[in-house]
């Protein structure tokens, strides 16, 4: 049977919609998150719960590949969110990685263009690890002096995609990492150091 | 607050949710990249376009039932753009509503920044009649486009500076032009350049939403947002030779009243709020009257 959506889907969208909004505004910090869906496996709750508040028929979805490989995630996000499924990962809104560490490179998603950078894919990362005050060194725009974040799986090379990101400013993608009940967000604004 | 009880028949806030996604998903682009003027699907609303159309539909679109409203106009909490639109979000999201700055979560305001410092986890969400600070100088969107992906902005100082070749300084005083985060030159919407200053490092998420023009842009919380100007012509704001004649409050903006037909004025904080808040607290200016009930 069809896992269900949302119970309260106008306040539970908004409180979704206001835990990303946070994160992206002020990075380095971890913003609570609330579901209560049970989406099929592999794709986690705090995925769905990203796809379901902000994918629809004009911001396509694209999976990795094991959520590919299952057949009941696709048809419980089509169901819920109307959003078209694309295989080209530069026609993408929304990006959902269920495996971090085999992300492909960032640069094969949308990018934006020099006169419209917002037409970029927001990357949504299931890592299992989510901590601040620790890791990366962040600085940038929303951030007070300085943060700190780690997070875990992710790319071997995460902190050279993320300067590669970041140098290609305005354009570029941004991330939301997603771990269980919590998220933070790496805009591409964002610099990002080793930590 | 307002006798406005809420509606039903309308969805949470007035807009459907498919309008909030496409306004949210603006939102979170505005805010990753600082400054940049977002294009959004812009709907009718209930009121017309230089009401606050866009400051309306990016309060719609991340109001919470939580949330305490507060809706200023000129600084001012009680003129009819502000009752309107405090009632408007009343009757359909039954939000609880406020005038005080530092009760709100969010403050929609037409072209002032409170007095009161903002803090952490407010959003102050702007109404902007045009979005585009270059447009003045260059009336075709294609090629202002260009000039932002470009980082072009030779033609806004050659602005300021004619202002020096007419004026002697630089004579703008609203909208005063600001480049954020280093990059994106942006209009701050007509606010006085007084409150400038207020924009950079500010601890408050800020969003401006431009209903007619179809735009929103952002500044993060803790961002370098600069005014524009020359090392021989730096950028100053207004200073007032008297404080409020209400409650004494130096150091704030001040709005002219007009007492009579034979030039008595006065000169009041535009914020009034901060003004009521002040006098409450028993300061009293060369106008005022002194409080005999302190407000609740």
């Amino acid at each position: 049977m069809l896992a269900r959506g949302f119970t309260d889907p106008v306040h539970d969208s908004q409180g979704v919609f206001r835990a990303v909004m946070d994160a992206l505004a002020r990075p380095g910090t971890i913003q609570g998150l609330a579901t209560g869906l049970e989406p099929p496996s592999p794709l986690t709750a705090e995925l769905a719960a990203i796809a379901l508040a902000l994918a629809d028929a004009d911001a396509p979805l694209w999976l990795d590949e094991p959520l590919r490989q299952h057949p009941a995630v696709a048809e419980f996000l089509r169901f819920h969110t109307g959003a078209r499924l694309t295989g080209t990962p530069s026609e993408a809104a929304f990006a959902l990685v269920s495996d971090p560490a085999a992300c492909p490179e960032f640069g094969t998603f949308a990018q934006g263009t020099p006169a419209y950078p917002d037409r970029s894919t927001t990357l949504v990362l299931a890592v299992s690890d989510l901590s601040c005050g620790e890791g990366w060194r962040l600085d940038g725009p929303g951030i007070r002096g300085g943060a700190r974040l780690a997070a875990a799986p992710v790319p071997a090379d995460m902190v050279e995609r993320l300067g590669r990101n970041h140098a290609g400013f305005p354009q570029g993608v941004d991330l939301i990492l997603a771990a269980a009940g919590r998220l933070a967000a790496l805009p591409r604004s964002t610099r990002v150091t080793g930590g | 607050m307002s006798a406005a009880q809420p509606d039903t028949g309308y969805n949470f806030a007035y807009l459907d949710e498919g309008t909030k996604r496409m306004i949210r998903r603006a939102i979170l682009k505005a805010i990753a990249i600082p400054g940049y003027q977002v294009p959004f699907a812009s709907r009718e609303m209930p009121m017309p376009y230089g009401w606050g159309t866009g400051g309306v539909q990016v309060t719609a679109a991340i109001l919470g039932k939580d949330d305490v409203l507060k809706v200023i106009d000129q600084g001012s909490d009680d003129t009819t753009n502000a009752v309107s639109i405090r009632a408007f979000f009343a009757r359909t999201a039954d939000v609880a509503v406020t005038t005080r700055t530092r009760e709100a979560t969010v403050i929609q305001t037409r072209h002032r920044i409170p007095e009161a410092p903002l803090h952490e986890g407010q959003v102050l969400v702007y109404q902007v009649p045009i979005p585009e600070p270059l447009r003045y100088l260059e009336p075709r969107e294609t090629e202002t486009r260009q000039l932002h992906a470009l980082a072009e902005y030779g033609l806004m100082h050659v602005k300021l500076y004619e202002d020096i070749a007419r004026h002697g300084h630089i004579a703008t005083t609203y909208a005063y032009p600001v480049e954020v985060a280093g990059r994106y030159v942006m209009d701050p919407s007509p606010t006085p350049k007084f409150d400038n200053p207020k924009m950079d490092d500010c601890p408050a998420l800020q969003l401006f939403g431009a209903g007619r023009e179809k735009r929103i842009y952002a500044v993060p919380p803790h961002t370098r947002v600069k005014s524009l100007d020359f090392e021989d012509h730096p950028f100053r704001v207004q200073t007032f030779d008297r404080p409020c004649a209400l409650c004494g409050a130096e150091g704030v903006y001040l709005d002219e009243v007009l007492l009579d037909d034979a030039g008595g004025r006065m000169f009041v904080c535009s914020d009034t709020d901060h003004c009521e808040e002040r006098r409450a607290d028993g300061h009293v200016g060369t106008g005022g009257v002194a409080e005999t009930v302190a407000h609740a």
